[in-house]
């Protein structure tokens, strides 16, 4: 196989990464714990199947898709702000109940424990090879969005003032909450669309079928220390070892597992700060007074 | 306490001519069962430097938080200007023009001086931050006041200088025109803070009103117009500076209302160690603080069995640094401590209650007890592994330990199931001095033993110090109560910006001897 | 000593006794998210048109009310009880293990290990002691990398075991598919010595399910966790570092040392509950075995509210909504519990800091 080939399919691997690890690093930069990206992913993914479906359109399977990641977002967004609850557990609870509703709706839309019905994506063109759905081009757009979001914008000012020093943004009239919510939200709506990719890339929801991504998308958040476009270069990182693992499939040289492994090895790594010190945002985590 | 005319706390006569700034009067608030402010008031008038001064815990910066709309009292009312603005929000009094600069900076560490001064009223153009005119309107307001700052360094790679006066400008910025600064220089050195206060000087001259919150005497004397005093969450005396002298103003500070048994020096001690014991020695001790800077600066002493040195001084002059250094809680960065000839310099906390120490620590809630543990719980911590039979607990054992406490220290409730944070502040204490001097001990470090305890407790608490004193135990004392230092003490030390000022025998000391020494005008004969 | 209380004196009424305080604060919770739990259950039911009363009816039934579903239940809530006393050891010191899914797993595979390593006919009273050994000293050497990395790098203790069990679960994939697995399956051969003998062999009404002795092997975990808590110095050392970091430390307390046998200790239990399956069940490991267990230990923990005690009873209340899926399946779909599940969870997480808020404010309020 020769280079255009690997970078191609790398590319079409890590556009769901790329979309929630963005999504992500909005939402730690101000300070709310983001292990949810998985489970707004896959609901996501489910709500574009869904509505690609019914509708027959896949522009309305990514509204609903958007629409389902920034239900299970604001829902985060109310037990961690509003609540003020763990947010660790209050991620794996989104997480399970994404699961679980998902499967209930697969269930109950389509009579199936596995799957749904294949349904139309964009593009779709052999020769394109995958170049011709405007998501996947949108995902690589959506990291440096953000990382002008964050660092050109008075609203990107605040959400890193959130995160660092919350009483400092208080103190000049910010409201601290207003900003979680709102980064809560573009979390939801960005780690969605990677969930809308997903499906729509392979025409159908399958139970399950975000395994992991959300978490190898905090991994690169965490590994890009917050920033991101490092957290970007992650991402491709992350899908360039995804994609030699396919590529090596059939040949012994190094098991499968093993480069499964990679990207969470290399955040271990980073949190012993070997690679340089790993500061998260001084707030995050905490609740807000 | 009364003003240097005469009288109780009154409204100086012969200003009516100048306009109010501010006015509060009446104030209450509760936090919990707490009363932080009880009807307390303050008259500012425009244009004036204005103390506003108090031990730790008075109310000044409850009160200061209500008029800058961080929260809302539970009565009385609050006037800018001649307007009636209670209960307002951050928004409308920064938009009134009250700027506050807080003790502990406001100021997001990550971002750079004009990002923090920007924050929250941004200069944009087509949605993008205007990085160029933010920085230009920090230049104009910088060379305007005087205050020189470089706009696109972070606030992390600043000095305490530098950050405060980003702090000063941010409230600038918004048009404050009244001015709250809280212990501005607390964190200060010297020359940093001769440039501070010329700083407000240009500002009052120019206008503007300032509320300056302090407990630095010197401050008072040299700077303010008037003076407001708080006691307890109320004020207690309105004085005009010039009206009155540094050592009235110390005894209005300091002093209390209960007559603690004023006057009482204790009798030489004739009390030796028990054997072998050779108390406290500290030689040349130095730490350092998160700035780099020496908080503890070279301070040498011997604390003898049977003896009580205290140690008075304003807070903030190093004195919670030394006691938490010499407890095992703090890094030393020079120097070394003994304990009956042994250096304990590099030990930890428990080889420490090992040698003979015990610790009665300043803050009781975060590290003196533990509030969700019982009375019988708080009272085995530390030593909870002499009440062990194996490593299983003997729960009768700690039931009579705690019963034997409750009854001897007289600690009510006498629940020991109850949870500490059940409660009053004096019993708490009480808690805490019992497993600390029940345990075998020969330094006992005390600091701020009887703060926010209740008159009856405070007497007993005295006692049981000189109680131990006559039991050959060396003590240090460290308390903001001049009082109590005076009564309690065979030797004073005033501790001044990290050094021991002075150290005198008791009988030479008094307020106006000390005070001298606080405020730092007098420079002594300590090491 | 007999002076009446001044009015300073008198307890504020937050000071309830104790154990009605604590009562309060730690059984609140889990009923609200019953309640939220039950309108939620109703609400699918009835989308699915089918009656809520039927429907609890028979999952009562398909769980309590006979053997072989409450073998399941029995065998589901052993698992359960494992990973959640695990999370809960670690919460009671402040720390967050979310590597229970990789230590069962890890804990499972050493004890088939062990029992693959022994001679057949080992007598149980020699074999038993050992797998468990290997099955929590696996678990422990899963659960000492956070630990080691925590006090050493100060790394935040969720996002490492998080991270480890991606790895741990390949690496223990990879072993099983690459070497130890029989032909057209992903499981060890059967063990040889140390199996567990099931309930179904001593009382035939439960033919058919799961439930075996490693039941008893738990209760024996859960008591001894609880002893080790309240009852020792170790416990009373760990539990101040959890409640009240600096004042342990002012005590003497090494916060550190608490922290690194604590996350180790923690994984050791978790680690041991890999010996249901693989000994009182299948008598191999399989690679997958964990489906979950380990991520419903921290929700078990959370609605046991970190007591040992607690943590059993919520272990049997998921191990029913688990098995109570099954046994409604035609009315409605198992999902349902699925969902259930997510929404217990979230209400317990929402509603422990309000309750707390709201009761410890109204003392207050009472008292002012």
């Amino acid at each position: 196989m020769n280079a255009v080939d690997f970078l191609t399919q790398m590319v079409r691997i890590a556009i769901p990464y790329l979309f929630a690890a963005s999504g992500g690093v909005v939402a730690e930069r101000a300070g709310i714990v983001s292990l949810t990206l998985e489970g707004f992913m896959l609901s996501g993914a489910f709500g574009a199947a869904l509505g690609t479906h019914y509708s027959g359109s896949p522009l309305v399977g990514l509204l609903s898709g958007i629409l389902c990641g920034l239900i299970f977002s604001l829902l985060h967004a109310l037990a961690t702000i509003r609540y003020r609850s763990d947010q660790v557990v209050t991620g794996i609870a989104i997480n399970l109940l994404a699961i679980g509703v998902t499967r209930f709706f697969l269930k109950l839309a389509f009579d199936s424990s596995s799957n749904s019905p294949r349904v139309a994506g964009f593009g779709g063109n052999r020769a394109a090879a995958g170049f011709d759905n405007p998501l996947l081009w949108l995902g690589l757009l959506v990291a440096p969005a953000v990382a002008f979001l964050i660092y050109r914008t008075p609203y990107g000012l605040r959400v890193r003032a959130a995160g660092d020093h919350p009483e400092a943004a208080e103190s000049v009239g910010v409201s601290v909450k207003r900003v979680r919510y709102m980064a809560v939200a573009i979390s939801g709506v960005l780690a969605g669309l990677g969930g809308v990719y997903l499906a729509l890339d392979q025409h159908q929801f399958t139970d399950q079928m975000t395994a992991g991504r959300g978490f190898i998308a905090i991994s690169a958040v965490i590994f890009g220390r917050w920033n991101p476009i490092r957290a970007a270069l992650a991402c491709l990182l992350f899908a360039a070892a995804e994609t030699l693992q396919i590529q090596l499939q059939g040949s012994h040289a190094i098991p499968s597992q093993f480069i499964e492994m990679i990207p969470y090895v290399l955040t271990i790594i980073a949190l012993a700060g070997v690679v340089g010190r790993s500061v998260p945002p001084a707030a995050l985590g905490k609740a807000a007074d | 306490m009364t003003s240097g005319t005469g009288g109780g706390p009154t409204s100086p006569g012969g200003e009516s001519s100048r306009a109010v700034a501010i006015r509060m009067e009446g104030i209450s608030k509760y936090f919990g069962p707490i009363e932080a402010n009880r009807g307390a008031s303050l008259e500012v008038a425009r244009g004036e430097i204005h103390a506003l001064v108090g031990e730790n815990g008075a109310g000044k910066s409850t009160l200061m938080r209500i008029l800058g709309g961080l929260m809302k009292p539970d009565a009385g009312r609050v006037e800018v200007n001649g307007r009636d603005v209670t209960g307002w929000s951050t928004n409308d009094a920064i938009a009134a023009g009250i700027g506050i600069v807080h003790q502990h900076f406001m100021l997001v560490p990550t971002l750079t001086v004009a990002e923090n001064l920007v924050l929250g009223s941004e200069p944009a153009s087509r949605g993008m931050l205007d990085y160029e005119r933010a920085a230009a309107s920090v230049q104009s307001l910088s060379t305007e006041t005087g205050l020189a700052v470089q706009p696109g360094r972070k606030i992390s790679e600043l000095s305490v200088g530098e950050a405060q006066r980003v702090e000063i400008l941010k409230v600038l910025f918004r048009g404050a025109e009244i001015l709250v600064l809280d212990e501005p220089t607390a964190v200060l050195s010297p020359p940093e803070v001769r440039e501070l206060w010329a700083v407000l000087r240009r500002l009052r001259d120019k206008g503007d009103t300032i509320v300056l919150i302090t407990h630095r005497l010197d401050e008072v004397v040299d700077l303010s117009d008037t003076i407001t005093v708080m006691r307890a969450g109320a004020t207690v005396a309105r004085i005009r500076t010039a009206e009155t002298s540094p050592a009235e103003i110390a005894r209005a500070m300091v002093g209390r209302e209960v007559a603690l048994s004023a006057g009482r020096r204790v009798t030489p001690s004739s009390a030796t160690g028990s054997r072998g014991s050779r108390g406290l020695e500290v030689r040349n001790l130095a730490i350092r603080g998160s700035r780099g800077n020496r908080v503890v600066d070279g301070v040498s002493f011997a604390v003898q069995p049977g003896e009580i040195l205290g140690i008075a001084g304003v807070e903030g002059n190093g004195q919670t640094e030394l006691i938490e250094a010499l407890a095992g809680l703090r890094e030393i960065s020079e120097g070394q401590v003994l304990i009956d000839a042994v250096d304990i310099t590099a030990r930890t906390v428990a080889a420490r209650h090992e040698v003979g120490l015990s610790h009665i620590p300043e803050d009781r809630h975060r590290r003196g007890l533990i509030l969700e543990y019982s009375i019988a719980d708080n009272l085995i911590l530390g030593v909870e592994n002499k009440f062990t039979k194996g490593h299983v607990i003997d729960r009768a054992a700690v039931l009579a330990n705690a019963s034997g406490q409750i009854s001897s220290f007289d600690i009510r409730p006498g629940d020991p199931a109850l949870f500490a944070r059940a409660l009053s502040g004096g019993n708490q204490q009480k808690v805490v001095i019992a497993r600390e001097m029940s345990r075998a001990f020969s330094v006992l470090l005390a600091s701020q033993p009887t703060r926010g305890v209740d008159v009856g407790a405070i007497e007993f608490i005295h006692q049981r110090l000189l109680d131990a004193r006559a039991a050959g135990k060396a003590i240090l004392l460290v308390s903001a109560e001049l009082n109590e230092v005076l009564a309690l003490s065979d030797r004073i030390a005033v501790m001044y910006r990290g050094r021991f000022a002075v150290v005198m025998p008791a009988a030479e000391a008094s307020e106006e001897v000390l005070g001298e020494y606080m405020i730092g005008t007098k420079k002594g004969n300590a090491a | 000593m007999t002076a009446p209380l001044t009015a300073e004196e008198k307890p504020r009424r937050f000071a309830a006794p104790a154990w009605r305080e604590r009562g309060e604060e730690a059984l609140i919770p889990p009923f609200v998210a019953l309640l939220v739990a039950l309108i939620c259950g109703d609400l699918l039911i009835l989308s699915y048109g089918q009656s809520p009363l039927e429907v609890y009816r028979l999952l009562l039934e398909g769980t309590w009310g006979n053997a072989y579903g409450f073998g399941q239940v029995l065998y589901k809530a052993t698992t359960l009880t494992f990973t959640g006393l695990a999370v809960s050891f670690g919460l009671r010191a402040g720390l967050f293990n979310i590597g229970g899914e990789s230590q069962l797993a890890a804990g499972g595979f050493a004890a088939a290990l062990a029992g693959l390593a022994l001679p057949t006919g080992t007598p149980l009273v020699l074999a038993l002691p050992l797998c468990i050994i290997a099955a929590g000293a696996a678990g422990g050497a899963v659960g000492a990398v956070p630990a080691y990395l925590k006090t050493r790098f100060g790394a935040h203790e969720v996002i490492v075991t998080i991270m480890l069990n991606f790895v741990v679960l390949a690496f223990l994939n990879w072993i099983i598919a690459a070497h130890l697995h029989v032909p057209e399956t992903l499981h060890t051969p059967e063990i040889r010595a140390g199996a567990l003998p099931r309930l179904s062999d001593m009382f035939t009404a439960f033919h058919g399910s799961a439930a075996n002795l490693a039941m008893i092997v738990v209760l024996v975990v859960a008591a001894a966790v609880w002893f080790y808590l309240f009852r020792t110095s170790g416990g009373y050392a760990l539990r101040a570092v959890g409640l009240q970091p600096d004042a342990a430390e002012y005590g003497g307390i090494s916060v550190g040392r608490v922290w690194l046998k604590a996350l180790t200790i923690s994984g050791i239990i978790a680690g041991m509950g890999g010996i249901n399956y693989v000994l009182g069940y299948k008598h191999y490991y399989e690679d997958g075995f964990a489906s979950g267990a380990g991520f419903l230990g921290i929700a078990v923990a959370l609605v046991g509210r970190n007591n040992p005690f607690g943590v059993v009873i919520a272990a049997f209340f998921f191990a029913t909504l688990s098995q109570g899926g099954l046994a409604i399946h035609a009315l409605v779909p198992k999902q349902m519990m699925d969902v259930l599940q997510g929404v217990v969870i979230l209400a317990v997480a929402m509603s422990v800091p309000e309750v707390r808020r709201v009761l410890r404010g109204s003392r207050r309020r009472s008292d002012a």
